[in-house]
């Protein structure tokens, strides 16, 4: 399927056929692990959602994901999955890029996965800009090994490494990737799926890096310690701190809410896909040979 | 005082009466609880004037531990598994900087496939990269073991890495006798560096050095690794003298002075061969035990000595040198050169598959009968090999190893490729 073709179809509604999350899952595998609560699974949810609403043959897509949390849902994902070594989904992703440019890449993330050990991965993916679409699920702390402070935990939260309550501050992941040069970059809460899924549709579909950051919610571990709610709570809270601005527009500030992350596309940066431009380059030298 | 504790914990209290005074850690599995709970003793005030970084990596952790140590401090951090392997450079910078840094490795297989559980495949991937490493049988061991380690490495100028297993020790409950600050205090002085970074006098640390020295300097480790062979049984007696407790120093042989069979393995695996070797001397075999503790330094002459009187050696290790069999293997048969004794090796618990008593005695009397396969694989099921190797010699495209074995064994959905 063309990059034209997957665009073509995400400006549309629906696809002809209803959604059935049940037939992107590999039902082998369940029970999943995920606790009772987690937001990964809504997240993971809109990726299929989004995939299938493009149109996109189970069988063009490659899944690479690190290890964690995030990193256990390309498992449970009946496509081309690629369970990689922590941090380095997006380095794995950019050589499978490189080697298949027909496959559909998508790399599922965490905050520690992708702002910490693998960081360094992360702003040069942004860089280089490959055709990849990187979903990061940001839950503000490593919860598969028992919640640990991660790069994006909220000043003074409580984890089991902060026990005086996090001093460090957190990253902007967008910024960062907006400001290393990827070419299209958004943010949303798990709880507004079908935007969730919208904005994924749009990352997908765009020729270049895309970074997706999902406001997730860790209620087992995370959310108990800080005395955070149970996960309806929580999402909706997540809800409340963002500032939705009109899809693709303008981020308008709101000084009632200063501290709150604008959600939607926060920019787009019409760059060359790298993939393409090496590959024009590799062929203009053959040329001149 | 006696303590009913996770190893994990015990380990983090004996680190925090030893005072260092940076603690640095990435989380990773099976190691956390032991960070998780020094946070917590620097937040009550029980670690003294300590400082506690949560890190971006491994590669950090271990690369602020050097900065720490290089400055003059007692610096500690922990890790496992692709933890260890991701800090491999650093691990080698802090010994070629002679800094004195400990570390404990809760032992974890390496991946791909992804494995948390227990083998000695990390910390025997750096067995060479100039640390000393120590090995616990016990959660009691564990305990004292970092104490001795701190004390030889600021001792010698070389960091030591404490390897125990991971599950086995690190979260098993059982009862430990934690020492007490004063003990520990008498034991363990104030850390002296050797050498320090500081504006006063300065120096320069990690100099660029050419062919004309670099073979000296690589000496020179080799000489204090040396010189640790001498230390280590000097620091565990004097270390019985105060806690009233011997880990053994190089190396414990176990009903070994006059057994025909004698079987060299380390960490906990150790506590299960001593039961094997008790029953199996109750039924008349002629069996002993030798647990090596310090595997870097190898103490070559030592283990010689305990092995003088065996007719055979069995080798049982966590780890695999792909194509060759063992890892420690190659080192006892060192310790034996010259000799005809021949050595089994037994490669076993690899991925924390368990080590049971019935196995091992099965492949112990095999051993004894001398008919025991040079490498021997633990309880491998072949049936599994032999349809995997058929599969991937009808076609090419096979199907990923891992994923076709779990078919196999029917813990995924799916008939293998």
């Amino acid at each position: 399927m063309t990059k034209t073709a997957i665009k073509k179809n995400a400006g549309k509604a629906s696809s002809k056929n209803a959604f059935d999350v049940m037939s992107y899952l590999r039902h082998d595998l369940f029970p999943h692990f995920l606790c009772p609560g987690c937001g990964h699974g809504i997240a993971l949810r809109a990726l299929m959602w989004a995939i299938h609403e493009l149109e996109i043959d189970k069988d063009r897509i490659a899944i690479v994901s690190g290890i964690g949390c995030s990193g256990r849902l390309g498992a449970y994902i009946d496509a081309n999955t690629f369970h990689t070594t922590h941090g380095r989904p997006l380095a794995f992703a950019a050589g499978l890029k490189l080697a298949r440019p027909d496959l559909e890449v998508i790399v599922i993330t965490g905050d520690g996965d992708c702002l910490a050990i693998g960081g360094n991965h992360l702003i040069h993916a942004c860089r280089r800009n490959l055709d990849i679409t990187c979903m990061m699920l940001n839950n503000e702390v490593y919860g598969m090994t028992g919640g640990q402070v991660s790069p994006t935990t909220s000043e003074d939260r409580y984890t089991t490494t902060t026990p005086l309550g996090n001093t460090e501050a957190a990253f902007d992941a967008c910024r960062l990737a907006e400001a290393a040069g990827a070419g299209f970059v958004g943010r949303e809460v798990t709880v507004q799926t079908p935007t969730l899924k919208n904005l994924l549709k749009d990352a997908i579909a765009y020729n270049g890096f895309s970074f997706i950051e999902v406001i997730s919610d860790c209620t087992e571990i995370y959310g108990r310690k800080n005395d955070l709610g149970n996960s309806p709570e929580m999402i909706l809270s997540q809800k409340s701190q963002m500032r939705p601005n009109s899809y693709g527009g303008v981020i308008v500030d709101e000084p009632f809410r200063p501290n709150a992350l604008p959600t939607g596309v926060l920019s787009t940066n019409a760059r060359p896909e790298y993939g393409e431009t090496y590959r024009n380059a590799m062929a203009s030298a053959k040329r001149k040979k | 005082m006696l303590k009913q504790i996770e190893g994990s914990f015990a380990v983090a209290e004996a680190i925090a009466l030893c005072r260092p005074e940076v603690i640095c850690a990435y989380p990773i599995t099976p190691q956390t609880h032991i960070v998780e709970r020094l946070s917590e003793l620097v937040r009550t005030g029980d670690v003294g004037n300590c400082q506690y970084i949560n890190v971006e990596s491994e590669f950090a952790a271990l690369s602020v531990a050097i900065g720490a140590s290089a400055a003059g401090a007692r610096a500690y951090t922990a890790t496992s598994s692709q933890g260890l392997l991701f800090m491999a450079e650093a691990v080698y910078n802090a010994s070629g900087l002679g800094l004195p840094i400990v570390m404990t490795i809760g032992n974890r297989a390496i991946g791909a496939p992804i494995n948390i559980w227990n083998d000695h495949s990390d910390s025997m991937a750096l067995r060479d990269a100039g640390w000393i490493q120590l090995y616990a049988e016990t959660n009691q061991d564990a305990v004292d073991l970092h104490i001795q380690a701190f004390r030889l490495a600021e001792q010698l100028s070389v960091p030591v890495m404490v390897c125990e297993d991971g599950f086995i020790l690190t979260h098993a409950c059982e009862q430990v006798d934690m020492p007490d600050s004063e003990q520990v205090d008498s034991y363990l002085p104030p850390f002296e560096p050797v050498q320090v970074l500081d504006p006063a006098e300065p120096i320069t640390m990690g100099a660029m050095v050419g062919p004309e020295a670099f073979t000296e300097v690589r000496y020179l480790a080799h000489h204090k690794h040396l010189r640790a062979i001498e230390v280590i049984p000097e620091l565990s007696t004097e270390f019985e003298h105060i806690f009233g407790r011997n880990t053994g120093g190089l190396i414990e042989p176990y009903r070994s002075e006059d057994a025909e069979t004698v079987i060299v393995a380390l960490g906990s695996v150790v506590g299960t061969i001593k039961d094997v070797v008790d029953e199996m001397r109750d039924e008349g075999v002629s069996l002993g035990a030798v647990k090596v503790v310090s595997f870097r330094p190898f103490p070559l002459l030592a283990l010689r000595e305990a092995l003088q009187n065996a007719k055979r050696v069995i080798v049982v290790e966590k780890c695999l040198a792909d194509g060759l069999g063992g890892i420690v293997v190659g080192s006892v048969r060192m310790s034996l050169r010259g000799t005809s004794t021949p050595v089994y090796t037994i490669i076993a618990g690899l991925g924390g598959r368990a080590i049971t008593k019935k196995s091992l005695r099965r492949a112990f009397n095999e051993a004894v009968a001398d008919r025991l396969e040079d490498p021997h694989f633990l309880d491998l099921d072949w049936k599994v090999i032999d349809h995997e190797l058929a599969r991937s010699q009808e076609k090419r495209r096979s199907g990923p190893i891992a994923e076709n074995i779990l078919r196999e064994l029917g813990l995924v959905g799916g008939k293998p490729v």
